[in-house]
């Protein structure tokens, strides 16, 4: 019982934001925010840093039946510290998102808004707490229940409340698959929980249940074929929330395949390369979708997608090392998996947060419409170029770290494999080596056509930096991502023993310490690299200080009456390889024809539309289909009552027949 | 010691350019410019004031800076003869290629700074071009890497010729002649791009850099030459054994730069730039060669029977 009183406890608390005076719902939710962050993140720690295996959070004492118990081990612990950070940064953040919104909204939409983000953290913290089947299902509805809310904010649009719908419905389909994939070890080991999916893998096939979990959990986690609904959703969103959902609710669907992943004894290789084969389709497609986005956040849910495939590649390898028994490839492999969950949890938020502040400068998100903001907002383009540069894998920053611990566990494994794993191994280095590079056009492009130039638009043109509020918590994550890339033994280490710990895995002192020597090379690396370009940059200042330096206009060819229209767009600078991946992208254009008669052309219109291959023949066509089936069948719903009255004659008659012939 | 290797490849990157320029001259019947006029110039670009375009910011003005020192990163991380690299560990070739994409990636947004459209054009190349070259080195790498089981730079051209294997010279051989297609890429010369094109719409490289002038652009060309000699010490790594006599493999090591030099020299005398839309083709054929090789590996070690 007393479990559940602390649930209705907690519940009650936040339910008082809808009575605070609606100045003040800010400063009531951060307060509620900061003491359980802190809270959490003190379990945390100390699972991290002591020696015990798992924690009992004493809250929560566990009542005879109820399955409401919250259990901390090294992997939930790592991942309370992932939703800490971005959820605390993002809600810092929010303040001077939506301070323009004060006078729009009623109190109320401030309440439930407030309220659903709380909920979103809370839920997502419980979700990587509570290891019983039941509860887990409970809280992970509340995750998708509360992040809807969060995404139809700003449903004055028709389009986000459709777009919402879609989320919901399919958040459930994937909630169905993980209800079934319980059932199922409810039904064989009478329990229905995380902890009993050892006992199931141990008596039973490991396939078909790891591909009902995988199922369910893909469809957050936004694995190629069944992200559609994230590239809609996450623009939708405002944009702390896009940051928060992208940075770490898609994570929990990672959170749910490791999970299950742990316990899995047989069927591993199969597994393994069944994750990695989608994880690599999911990178490639979710960076060559991205490319060719102009919706500035768009771009970045796909950019998303794409790293969610190199996680995904990273977990793969992992269990492919558990079935080769390679413990390099393991360690290395779900390593860098880890690495990257916290990696991207922090550039991508980033990335969403100055999406965010440029779409409240100038009130669009398309590319097309932008332009020259760096100038005009210079801190929003450097955190932004902070992002970009960490989420191409490029050094001095964090994401190379995960990047290459994925890398090196490939690497490492090549020489002593057999002749499959390493096709498969070279398969994917050359995969992944490919992600990096679209990754490197993807976010020129992104940055270069929106920062950089000359404003493409009127609101370009009176855009005026985000507001201090929103700047000065993003500079936390910016110091995070340095830490990470440039101190990347201290961040390391521990993320070898949480994965030591998580999978059990005997400790490899080994490997460990050579990585240590490793990571303080690339470590001093990325220092040589930062004193040089202090250095070139103090010498240039000097050397230009005792020249002349003019200013002019940009070479225009001899042309002159240079607009900015004239510019390369987004549309331009991806069209050369718009050309090269049409047969899987698929471009749709719009032309106005110009007639034969026509002598003095009038306005023409030309557009052109990067539809998502997955989205039309998975989700959009099977739809259609049905509901052109249902309409033709609605022929029958006449509106007269004497037809029904037959229908219901015809159906007791059919019953009647089918009883005396003994087929019912 | 173990500067070495760095020192040799900025000594060849002064040589580099004049070479290239007189194997040009040369073969087109005239008697050219000298061998250190390439260096002449950035001596003159040094003395020279600069011009900036009005739309530029910082980005602009710190890209040349920034490719030069991640170049200069990349250099250390290459060995020369038995010495390792001044930092040498398992991976170091990932960081390699990583850093060599952040110059680019640099050079690329500097384009985009100006908001000329003719510098957008050639960035929008650039970018497609060097993010389809990129599996090529990756592959070949792996290739290596599976050859010797090792996976430092140092390590592995160590080991390269000593693996016991009796047909290393062909992997020998094959990573040589990628290594250089993949720097004529990665440098935008021929085929890919033509530098002494004077038209901006079939510029790659040249048109990024136009708004360039004074200390930045020879920054830029001084990063260009060191591109130069950094992928000649790679190929020189592939094509003599580590284990030589010191004084032989300098000596060794300055001719095969040297020659590097001559074939592009002779090649870009010689042959016709890609149209524009064949280059994509071309640069993945250097991924499929690279997987051939791979594959060649699998067959002569034995995996593949």
């Amino acid at each position: 019982m007393f479990s559940t009183i602390a649930f209705l406890i907690i519940s009650f608390v936040t339910l008082l934001i809808f009575a605070v005076p609606k100045p003040l719902k800010y400063y009531f939710t951060l307060g509620l925010l900061v003491a359980g962050i802190a809270l959490t993140s003190v379990w945390s720690i100390s699972v991290l840093t002591g020696s015990e295996q798992l924690r009992e959070i004493p809250l929560f004492l566990p009542s005879a039946g109820t399955g409401f118990v919250l259990v901390i081990d090294a992997l939930s612990a790592f991942f309370i510290l992932v939703i800490n950070i971005t959820v605390l940064i993002g809600f810092l953040y929010a303040r001077g998102y939506l301070a323009p919104y004060g006078q729009r909204m009623n109190a109320l939409r401030f309440s439930i808004h407030y309220f659903s983000y709380l909920w979103l953290w809370l839920s997502m913290l419980m979700v990587v707490m509570i290891r019983d089947g039941l509860s887990f299902l409970i809280v992970w509805e509340i995750m998708a229940l509360s992040s809807f809310f969060l995404v139809i904010f700003d449903a004055e649009e028709r389009s986000i409340m459709k777009t919402g719908i879609n989320y919901l419905i399919q958040m459930h389909v994937g909630m169905f698959f993980i209800l079934v994939a319980f059932l199922l070890v409810q039904d064989a080991t009478g329990r229905m929980s995380f902890d009993a999916l050892g006992e199931y893998f141990a008596g039973h096939r490991n396939l078909p249940l790891f591909l009902l979990f995988f199922t369910g959990f893909a469809i957050k986690a936004g694995f190629i074929p069944l992200h559609t609904w994230l590239p809609e959703a996450h623009p939708a969103a405002p944009s702390h929330v896009s940051g928060v959902m992208s940075g770490v609710m898609i994570k929990m669907g990672i959170y749910g395949i490791v999970r299950v992943v742990v316990p899995m004894q047989s069927d591993l290789l199969v597994t393994g390369i069944l994750i990695v084969v989608i994880s690599l389709i999911t990178g490639v497609m979710g960076v060559m979708m991205a490319i060719v986005q102009n919706d500035l956040k768009k771009l970045l849910a796909y950019s998303s997608i794409e790293n969610i495939g190199i996680i995904g590649l990273g977990i793969g390898m992992g269990v492919i090392g558990q079935a080769l028994d390679n413990p390099s490839l393991t360690l290395l492999g779900f390593s860098g998996a880890v690495l990257h969950i916290l990696n991207h949890s922090l550039f991508k938020s980033l990335l969403f947060f100055n999406a965010g502040s440029v779409y409240h400068a100038t009130h669009t998100r398309n590319m097309e419409q932008l332009g020259g903001l760096m100038r005009r907002m210079p801190w929003t383009a450097m955190l932004f170029l902070t992002g970009s540069l960490a989420i191409c894998g490029l050094p001095p920053f964090n994401g190379f770290i995960s990047e290459y611990l994925i890398y090196m566990g490939m690497f490492n494994s090549l020489s002593g494999s057999a002749l499959y794993p390493s096709i498969l191994i070279v398969g994917s280095v050359a995969a992944l080596s490919l992600i990096g590079g679209m990754a490197v056009f993807c976010f020129t492009r992104a940055f270069g056509i929106t920062f950089l130039g000359e404003p493409r638009s009127e609101e370009a043109r009176h855009a005026r930096e985000a507001g201090r509020s929103m700047i000065i918590p993003q500079i936390g994550t910016v110091a995070l991502i340095l830490l990470i890339g440039l101190g990347s033994p201290l961040v390391v280490q521990p993320v070898f023993e949480i994965v030591n710990r998580t999978w059990s895995l005997a400790s490899q002192p080994m490997i460990t310490g050579a990585f240590a020597s490793n990571l303080s090379q690339i470590s001093i690396a990325g220092g040589v690299f930062v004193v040089t370009l202090a250095a070139l940059l103090l010498y240039r200042r000097y050397h230009l200080g005792r020249r002349s330096v003019t200013t002019g206009p940009t070479w225009g060819c001899g042309y002159t009456a240079v607009t900015p229209k004239q510019q390369y767009t987004a549309t331009s600078f991806a069209y050369n390889y718009n050309h090269l991946a049409k047969p899987v992208l698929q471009t749709r254009k719009e032309i106005d024809e110009i007639g034969e008669n026509e002598i003095f052309p009038g306005k023409k219109r030309f557009a052109s539309h990067s539809d998502d291959l997955f989205k039309r023949n998975l989700i959009d066509r099977p739809v259609d289909c049905v509901a052109g089936l249902l309409k033709k069948i609605a022929v029958m719903q006449t509106g007269q009552i004497r037809h029904y009255i037959l229908y219901a004659f015809v159906f007791m008659l059919l019953v009647l027949l089918l009883a005396m012939l003994n087929i019912l | 010691m173990t500067m070495a290797g760095f020192i040799l490849i900025a000594v060849a990157a002064f040589f580099f350019p004049g070479i290239i320029l007189r194997t040009k001259s040369l073969a087109s019947g005239r008697k050219g410019p000298g061998l250190f006029q390439p260096l002449k110039d950035i001596a003159v670009l040094l003395r020279k004031g600069s011009v900036f375009s009005g739309t530029t910011g910082l980005i602009f003005r710190i890209a040349p800076s920034v490719t030069l020192a991640s170049l200069t990163g990349a250099m250390l991380l290459l060995p020369f003869a038995e010495q390792k690299a001044v930092l040498s560990f398992e991976g170091d070739f990932i960081l390699f290629a990583y850093l060599l994409a952040l110059g680019k990636f640099f050079t690329i947004i500097a384009a985009l700074d100006t908001g000329s459209s003719f510098e957008g054009m050639g960035a929008s190349r650039e970018a497609l071009f060097s993010m389809l070259v990129e599996p090529a080195f990756f592959v070949l790498l792996a290739t290596f890497a599976m050859f010797t089981g090792y996976t430092s730079f140092s390590v592995i051209f160590n080991h390269f010729f000593i693996t016991g294997n009796d047909y290393v010279l062909i992997y020998s051989i094959i990573g040589a002649y990628l290594f250089v297609q993949i720097a004529m890429v990665e440098n935008s010369r021929l085929p890919v791009d033509d530098p002494k094109t004077h038209l901006e719409l079939t510029m790659i490289h040249e048109v990024m850099i136009l708004d360039y002038s004074g200390f930045d652009k020879a920054l830029i060309h001084i990063g260009t030459y060191l591109k130069f000699s950094v992928y000649g010490s790679l190929i020189y790594n592939l094509v003599v054994p580590a284990g030589w006599n010191i004084i032989l493999q300098t000596g060794l090591f300055l001719a095969v730069q040297g020659l590097f030099a001559v074939v592009i020299g002779f090649t870009e005398s010689f042959r016709a730039r890609n149209k524009m839309n064949k280059n994509p083709k071309f640069i993945l054929t250097l991924s499929a060669i690279a997987l051939i090789a791979f594959i060649v590996i699998l067959i002569l070690t034995e995996k593949l029977a």
